[in-house]
């Protein structure tokens, strides 16, 4: 045994030089894609929490996409002799006051709740870093670009909103159909009105930034402000900018369900998460599930949201890491 | 009797009580306190200084006017000894002046007599021209209001009035007492605050302590005309919280004797109701739920002055197929149970009562899908591809409006099938009740501008004469730019038959001649035209625990007309 052992040692070693004494054939498999992205990703891997958020994510976008394939019937169908059923095979998740089905209610409402939701961020979001790292890198721009987020901080959301529905609904509506104008409306709206958290942020974030020894030492090698903007300073800011991201989805979702409560949203035949979870909250005592499940459903998105925005921060940043 | 085998029958012997209480317990202040919740607090013990149901509701538990609407929207004198008519010459025979004879004997609460003079200052309070009378409305028309003698009152109207029953008539108009508010008229009205918080008056009780928006503490008014009345000794009123909590207060916890404006889902009644503490109880007065069709076209391609206006008729619902089509296509019966339960009723009427003006139209009540299809195929409207209908190319589709309301969007969704079951599409659209009902001409959404061409509201009338309501359904009261978008003929239904038979109803004085006249108006409204689809006849709800006896739902009056009445039902 001992041997045998000592052999195979020995062999192994003995290759090694050898090897090495080699010209190499082909480039180590790995060098090319050691990449940064698969960096990333393996360092998200390690992050339990957010992967377990990322299936769960996409569990939700699969059941609000390929759900409604599978489950055919119409979201707005009334069935008015199977009203307020409990949960049962003809209807799995029960039916509302008016007999329809809460299953494909929740699967239609949520393609609108996500798609509002993630656009109304996206559009937030470059918004925000826009201006707030325009504002923190070029001195001159600071002074007004502040004052005007400021302005829009102090703009109150619902009347402004109430002006945008009344001028632009009919328009939009008659040029996109009901539906395609309210949704343009409503993330616009949202979008136009939630960036200012983000940009003061990342304004914070690119000031400190500016004074650390990389920036001054790429300064003076003459990079152009474009490029050192991509390449040095949007990397080291990009985790705030996505916690204001993940935040910014849960607001947005919200914001909707408060503009179709006010009559200001989608027409009430549109479910959204939102609607469903206001229209419910009447008979919350008597049929519970059905503020639980639209509930639920919003807060599982905002989680996962946040976690996996946790993990690509940790997985992004190395210094802040295992913190 | 033992208490055990009273308890033992609770329900029998509630029961029992309650038909032989008045006799069994008359003797003032003898049950103690009662406690009722308003949970839209009164902030006033004046209602001619605030046009809100609750104030004008608490102050009639002190304040009363010279008649009562009652439950069946008729008039019952209360400080007056008759009700004036032609026979006894309390109207005149010109139909311009009416004469009240007031009862002898009534006292105020401080002791001191009750007189004409007392009604005549008070109408000369509410028509004072530097003061903002929130009752003017009561007295429009009246030329003067003098004192007779000490027991007669004269009311002069500038026009013949074939109704005469407006001024003190119904809680909004009660009397004050003259010695009281004499330092507080015009323009000093809202800055006497001891007054308008503490009015003495006439009624059952009289105040203790008065916290704005929060209670309002009552007791038996020792100088009240009936000496075995009030049976209770104190009446607190407590505001605050919302619908839901007031009728737990009433129904789950018992709490509370009596909630006011408990309107909410039958079934969430229901459960409350299961707890066996009390009853949710309905009044029925004018209120009807309909459904108005716009008779002209609000496209947005028309200019904004010109969109619904006569100058451009509905490329669609003129034709009054489509419209017949539309209400036949309605489950009435199941909308009501939806929303509203035990306190709505369907309709075909838009002037459900009172009893003499209620057409007799129940057509309607049953849904007829199968008929809408054929009466539809029939008018040339054809299905197209998918299942809407066409003729000569336009589209059988429709937008329909009303305010966010959950009940208003349940049958939204539910009409909203029927309509696509005969081949009509149909865009829904929610607007803000502030926004709707608002009235600003500046706005597109209002119910008066009707950008829409279907629309769905509630609305009903003052006092128990349907003549102005129905008046309202004229030609001119059409709403556009040149009066600015009032008026309520939201249908701009137009018909020159009906307005001249609007124009020989002022005239007509008897009134069965005048509830005939006006059955035959509102058929022309709903039935025949159309032009008006009524749905449901809402009540309003109110919860009353079962310990407590003697009320009567009046939705023609204040709820507590008759709190004199109330007592303890001992269990």
């Amino acid at each position: 045994m001992t041997d045998r052992l000592l052999i195979e040692e020995s062999a192994v070693n003995a290759a090694a030089p050898g090897a090495e004494a080699l010209p190499p054939a082909a480039p180590p498999p790995e060098a090319p894609a050691r990449s940064q992205w698969r960096d990333i990703w393996r360092q998200f891997r390690s992050h339990r929490g957010a992967m377990v958020a990322l299936v769960m994510f996409v569990a939700i976008i699969l059941f609000v996409t390929v759900g409604p394939l599978v489950w055919t019937i119409e979201p707005t169908f009334v069935d008015i002799r199977a009203r307020n059923q409990g949960f049962s095979a003809a209807h799995p998740l029960g039916t509302d006051q008016l007999g329809r089905d809460l299953l494909a209610r929740l699967m239609a409402g949520g393609q609108v709740s996500l798609a509002v939701g993630l656009t109304a961020m996206a559009i937030a979001l470059s918004l925000g870093s826009l201006i707030g790292i325009s504002s923190g890198y070029f001195r001159r721009l600071d002074a007004p670009l502040m004052r005007l987020t400021e302005l829009f901080l102090a703009l109150p959301l619902l009347p402004l909103l109430l002006l945008m529905v009344t001028l632009f609904r009919e328009p939009l509506g008659k040029a996109m159909g009901p539906a395609g104008g309210t949704f343009l409306l409503i993330v616009g709206a949202i979008g136009v009105t939630s960036w200012m958290q983000t940009a003061r942020i990342v304004r914070g974030e690119v000031l400190g930034l500016k004074e650390r020894e990389f920036i001054l030492a790429a300064k003076s090698i003459g990079t152009p402000a474009p490029r050192m903007i991509l390449r040095h300073v949007l990397p080291n800011v990009v985790s705030p900018i996505v916690v204001a991201a993940t935040l910014g989805i849960a607001t947005a979702i919200i914001t909707e369900s408060a503009l179709s409560f006010l009559g200001l949203g989608f027409p009430p035949d549109f479910p959204t998460w939102g609607r469903l979870l206001y229209d419910a909250v009447d008979q919350m005592q008597m049929y519970p599930w059905r503020v639980v499940l639209p509930g639920l459903l919003i807060s599982l998105t905002v989680l996962s949201v946040n976690y996996i925005g946790d993990g690509l921060r940790d997985a992004m940043d190395p210094r802040i890491r295992k913190r | 009797m033992k208490l055990k085998t009273l308890m033992s029958g609770a329900a029998a012997t509630a029961a029992f009580a309650a038909a032989m209480a008045p006799a069994a317990f008359a003797a003032r202040g003898a049950d103690g306190q009662v406690n009722v919740i308003m949970w839209q607090a009164p902030s006033t013990m004046n209602p001619y200084l605030s046009a809100g149901t609750k104030d004008i509701i608490a102050s009639s538990i002190a304040l009363e006017p010279l008649a009562s609407f009652t439950t069946e929207g008729t008039i019952e004198p209360r400080l007056a000894a008759e009700l004036p008519t032609l026979e006894n010459g309390g109207i005149a025979k010109d139909l311009k002046s009416v004469t009240w004879k007031l009862k002898p004997g009534i006292k105020w609460a401080d002791g001191s007599p009750f007189t004409a003079e007392d009604v005549a200052f008070t109408a000369a309070y509410c028509m004072d021209p530097s003061g903002g009378c929130a009752q003017l409305a009561k007295f429009e028309g009246v030329e003067k209001v003098e004192a007779v003698d000490e027991l007669t009152v004269k009311i002069t109207f500038i026009a013949p009035r074939p109704d005469p029953f407006s001024a003190f008539v119904g809680a909004q108009s009660p009397v004050l007492q003259k010695a009281q508010f004499a330092d507080c008229t015009g323009e000093k009205a809202p800055t006497c605050t001891q007054q308008n918080f503490n009015p003495i008056g006439t009624g059952p009780f009289k105040v203790v302590e008065f916290r704005t928006n929060d209670t309002i503490t009552f007791e038996a008014n020792p100088e009240y005309r009936d000496p075995e009345k009030p049976a209770f000794a104190r009446l607190v009123v407590k505001g605050g919280g919302d619908a839901a909590a007031a009728a737990r207060s009433v129904l789950e916890t018992g709490e509370f004797d009596y909630a006011w404006n408990t309107q909410l889902a039958p079934d969430v009644i229901a459960g409350m109701e299961a707890a066996g503490k009390g009853k949710n109880l309905a009044a029925f007065g004018s209120l009807v739920e309909r459904i108005h069709v716009n008779l002209t076209d609000a496209s947005s391609d028309l200019p904004e002055d010109e969109r619904s206006t006569a100058k451009h008729p509905h490329p669609i619902l003129t034709d009054a197929n489509v419209r017949k089509a539309l209400s036949m296509a309605i489950d009435r019966q199941l909308l009501t149970e939806i929303g509203y339960g035990q306190a709505g009723k369907p309709t075909c009427n838009l002037v459900p009562a009172p009893a003499a003006w209620a057409s007799d139209n129940t057509e309607c009540l049953t849904q007829d899908i199968e008929g809408a299809k054929a009466l539809l195929d029939q008018a040339g409207w054809v299905p197209g591809g998918d299942g809407i209908r066409e003729k000569d190319g336009k589209r059988l589709k429709l937008v329909f409006q009303t305010s966010v309301n959950a009940v208003r969007q349940d049958f939204q969704a539910l009409i909203k099938q029927w309509w696509s079951e005969i081949g009509v599409e149909t865009e829904l659209k929610t607007v803000d009740p502030s926004v709707f009902f608002g009235g600003d001409a500046g706005s597109p959404d209002t119910f008066q501008k009707f950008y829409a061409d279907i629309e769905m509201y509630a609305n009903n009338f003052e006092g128990n004469n349907p003549e102005p309501y129905l008046a309202r359904q004229t030609c001119d009261k059409i709403p556009g730019p040149d009066n600015q978008w009032q008026g309520e003929n939201t249908s701009r239904y137009c018909d020159p038959e009906f307005d001249r038979l609007i124009g020989e109803m002022t005239q007509i004085v008897d009134p069965a001649e005048r509830g005939a006249m006006g059955r035959k108006l509102n058929d022309m409204l709903t039935r025949d035209s159309n032009a008006v689809i009524p749905l449901v006849y809402r009540g309003t709800a109110s919860a009353v625990s079962n310990t407590l006896g003697g009320v009567k739902l009046n939705a023609w009056d204040s709820e507590l007309w008759n709190v004199a009445d109330w007592h303890r039902i001992k269990q």
